[in-house]
């Protein structure tokens, strides 16, 4: 037997099932204008926002290590690049998303370098008080509103498209897009060369550093990525709401707390998890939103129920007793026919 | 069977799924000194662990004193008198060498060891005994490692390789001193892959191999040709 | 004298961000974890004070002979019942755990006691001062919460470093594994370590309650505040967390004196210039 007779597969019979399901999945929602009302759509667009940002912690937290909390400062400053760019530059609201990307991946290289100075759970204080600093640094913008916020000009959201209709036809498929691309993104970085150091990574990182993988290097990648693909998002999400401010833009609750929450519930560490945390996490609060302060607090309590007795979460609960996958991602020797 | 200190019965003892004792059987008499031999891997560390509650046999039994103590933490045992000197000897690097030796004493047991009895048997120590632990020389630190287990006044002492690493004179200098410990009528299991040293030590002798007993006897009666066979599993 | 006074004001609201550090850094050296709810207990002890002031009608300051035992005790139930389960080597379930009680503490005072903000009043002794140099006043409540914070560091220090319990704190900090084999029951030791910590919690959210307003959401600024003490004082060093926390005061005074927006701020750029500078901080612990 040749070495050349043995060849890489990733595909399980339940993960191709698992694929041709999701690209019919993807294809319907594409087409969701055609059969869902606009309060769906609205919805809709608001959970795909929340897979790509849950999507994008759990490569950061479940994958590489990074137990950041303060993701919210790549929210915030993606909604404030494209407040700024569409405002003080007139950039079109679509390409002012990309420059929100590149401009934050530019910012988490220093940001990173000094991060990761902080050892372990150190780590997670420090990039909150990083979020901080982009609140207060944004709060003293003035030509941005200041404190106070700034709201988006009418001119820049009619010139997305003219009808009303259209716009949030366009604004959803953004928000799918978006979704697709980050849990393709992921997909595909898990499948590459890099994807076996991450998952080694996430099981043993000494076992991981003995086998000569450059945690350091990788780490920063994954870093810079989710800054930019966060800041993207962000700058999506404040497109919706038409108005910014340092405390909306920065909300450890909203960009962070849910976000945690939704991964650890679904699964932390695996590529389905966010998926289906977010799932539940929008059922939970569909129905139970008229709690206010009471659903976050029992959204706290589950989330430590999980992670001290099902630390896996949903998805790896079901996985591990089913063997089920949908993405194809392990990694099994098989010889060629 | 009640004149036995510590009696152990088809102990199976896993890491995980991995099983590394596979009924092991022993017993070891109130004031006798056990040698327990075998090579790399062979389970000897984990038969200490086990007596000293770091480990919990899965299926088996151990009694102490009379009393069934397979499934109580260490540090219940050492509370009941069962003292490990753990390989690689372990100190606290926070701690200096008296306090390293204060806090051998926490289990809070009566018996004759002291700080001053302590320092008697090894005088080096009372010499170094504001410096911090990890300062001293390995043999020194091996006395340090010795005498915090004898400050818990133990009945049953466990060493575990309290040779290794060190030049035989240094190896001759501790187990010199051995005596002078089993006279306060503690019994003490002595782990070695040094097969002379053990036998010189200790009237009754164990072999390991493969994490079952493959030989016991006295260690005066044993054939140089059953030991080898037993060790190597030739 | 304006920059004096802003200086000596930062020197004492140091002393209250050395206390936050204190409780912090003293469970992280005992079991290496990040408490993300320590800001919040703070707050929690304030909203403590404030229902005992309240019902028993005690003066603030006495109101510390009920919060802090009632803190420690919540400390020790809080390490058995739940923190215990997650210490391991994953730094994973600590973290999201102590987030997940954040959140939990956070909003259950929202329920409780509204979104409004409150302050304690400690009579008296809150419009004493006294003038130290011309235009510098110091005022009584203040001078006494910096002195009991040194007492309250000094005796973490003597507690550490001179009795037996704090052997067995040192002990199990370096190994656990190895501390049991010496008779310690370190999920006991944890405990006792996380109710030494909300101790000193329940003094630190006693002091804020009457230095400043209070309400349901300022933990996480004041997890901040103690977490840069510690870190700009130099990891697992008492006294170089109170120079952390009076540096932090400091840097935070002038800011303000600078520009009101700039006080915070200020204060996260000196951690932020440290952290690039001389990462390991100021007052590190020499070894051995
Ligand atoms: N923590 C652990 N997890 C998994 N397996 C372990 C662990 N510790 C030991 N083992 C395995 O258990 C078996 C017995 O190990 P043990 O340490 O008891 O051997 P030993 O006789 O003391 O060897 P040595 O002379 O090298 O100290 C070995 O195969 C070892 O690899
Ligand atoms: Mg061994």
């Amino acid at each position: 037997m040749s070495d050349a007779a043995i060849r890489v597969e990733h595909a399980t019979r339940a993960s191709r099932i698992g694929m041709t399901l999701l690209a019919l999945l993807v294809v319907a929602l594409a087409a969701a204008p055609l059969w869902a009302d606009r309060a769906s759509l609205r919805l809709m667009g608001e959970i795909f926002t929340f897979v790509a940002l849950a999507s994008l912690w759990n490569l950061l937290a479940g994958y590489a290590g990074l137990v950041s909390v303060g993701q919210q400062a790549y929210v915030g400053f993606g909604g404030y690049v494209l407040f700024a760019a569409a405002i003080l530059f007139g950039v079109p609201p679509i390409a002012a998303i990309i420059v929100a990307g590149a401009l934050a991946a530019l910012l988490a290289v220093p940001v990173a370098a000094l991060m990761f100075r902080l050892r372990g759970h150190y780590f997670a204080i420090g990039t909150w008080v990083v979020a901080e600093i982009f609140r207060l640094v944004a709060a003293q913008i003035g030509v941005l509103g200041g404190g106070s916020g700034v709201s988006l000009p009418a001119g820049v959201i009619t010139g997305i498209a003219a009808t009303r209709a259209m716009r949030e036809y366009i604004i959803y498929w953004l928000a799918l897009g978006l979704a697709v691309l980050v849990v393709g993104g992921i997909v595909l970085l898990l499948r590459s060369r890099y994807g076996l150091a991450l998952t080694a990574i996430r099981d043993n990182e000494t076992a991981a550093r003995s086998n000569g993988i450059s945690v350091m290097r990788i780490k920063y990648l994954v870093y810079v990525v989710t800054a930019a693909g966060t800041a993207m998002t962000g700058a999506l999400i404040f497109l919706t709401k038409l108005r910014i401010s340092p405390d909306t833009a920065f909300s450890v609750n909203d960009w962070t707390a849910f976000v945690i929450f939704i991964t650890v519930i679904g699964g932390i560490g695996r590529v389905e998890g966010p998926l289906i945390g977010t799932i539940v996490f929008f059922l939970l609060r569909e129905t139970l939103a008229d709690l206010g302060s009471l659903y976050l607090l029992m959204l706290g309590a589950v989330a430590i129920v999980v992670m001290l007795f099902a630390p896996k979460g949903l998805w790896g609960f079901v996985a591990d007793r089913f063997g089920w996958q949908a993405f194809p991602l392990e990694r099994r020797l098989a010889h060629k026919p | 069977m009640p004149d036995a200190l510590l009696e152990a019965d088809a102990l199976d003892v896993f890491y995980g799924d991995f099983q590394a004792l596979f009924g092991v059987s022993l017993t070891i008499a109130p004031g006798e000194v056990v040698a327990v031999i075998g090579a790399n891997g062979a389970g000897k560390s984990t038969l200490l662990k086990t007596f000293a509650g770091q480990l919990h046999p899965r299926a088996g039994t151990l009694r102490f004193a009379g009393e069934a103590v397979g499934t109580l933490p260490a540090f219940a045992m050492v509370r009941r008198g069962v003292a490990l000197v753990p390989e690689g000897r372990r100190l606290f690097p926070s701690l200096s060498v008296e306090e390293n030796l204060l806090i051998g004493a926490q289990a809070g047991r009566p018996g004759p060891w002291s700080l001053q009895r302590v320092f008697d048997l090894f005088p080096i120590l009372a010499e170094r005994r504001r410096q911090p632990s990890m300062s001293l020389s390995g043999g020194q630190q091996q006395m340090v490692a010795i005498a915090r287990a004898l400050m818990s006044n133990p009945q049953l002492l466990l060493c575990d390789e309290i040779s290794l690493g060190l030049a035989p004179i240094v190896v001759k200098e501790i187990y010199d001193r051995l005596p002078a410990i089993t006279g306060e009528g503690l019994s003490l299991v002595i782990v070695e892959q040094d097969i002379v040293q053990a036998l010189s030590a200790a009237r009754r002798v164990y072999c390991l191999q493969e994490g079952r007993v493959a030989l016991e006897g006295d260690a005066k009666s044993l054939t140089r040709e059953a030991v080898s066979a037993a060790y190597f599993g030739v | 004298m304006q920059w004096v006074n802003a200086i000596v004001q930062g020197v004492l609201i140091g002393g209250l961000y050395a206390l936050f550090a204190a409780g912090l850094s003293l469970i992280f050296g005992v079991m290496r974890l990040v408490n993300i709810a320590h800001g919040d207990l703070i707050v929690l002890a304030s909203y403590l004070a404030l229902v005992v002031v309240t019902t028993l009608g005690l003066d603030p300051l006495t109101s510390l002979v009920i919060v802090v035992p009632a803190m420690a005790v919540i400390g020790y139930a809080l390490q058995r019942l739940i923190l215990n389960r997650t210490l391991g080597d994953d730094l994973l379930p600590p973290l999201l755990v102590t987030f997940g009680l954040s959140v939990i503490i956070q909003n259950g005072l929202l329920e409780w006691f509204t979104a409004d903000s409150r302050k304690l009043t400690a009579g008296a002794i809150e419009v004493q001062a006294f003038q130290a140099l011309p235009g510098v006043w110091i005022g009584l409540l203040p001078l006494l919460q910096f002195a009991v914070t040194i007492a309250i560091i000094g005796g973490l220090q003597l507690l550490f470093y001179r009795t037996a319990f704090g052997r067995a704190f040192r002990a199990t900090s370096d190994d656990p594994s190895v501390a049991q084999l010496m008779g310690l029951d370190t999920r006991h030791v944890f405990a006792l370590a996380m109710a030494l910590s909300l101790a000193v919690v329940a003094v630190a959210g006693v002091f804020l309650a009457v230095r400043a307003n209070f309400d349901p959401a300022i933990g996480p600024a004041r997890l901040i505040y103690g977490f840069e003490a510690v870190i700009i004082g130099g990891l697992g060093s008492l006294w170089g967390t109170l120079a952390g926390g009076i540096i932090l005061g400091v840097a935070q005074a002038i800011g303000a004196q600078i520009d009101p927006g700039w006080q915070v701020l200020a204060g996260h750029l000196v951690f932020i210039a440290i952290l690039a500078v001389r990462p390991q901080g100021l007052f590190p612990k020499v070894q051995g």
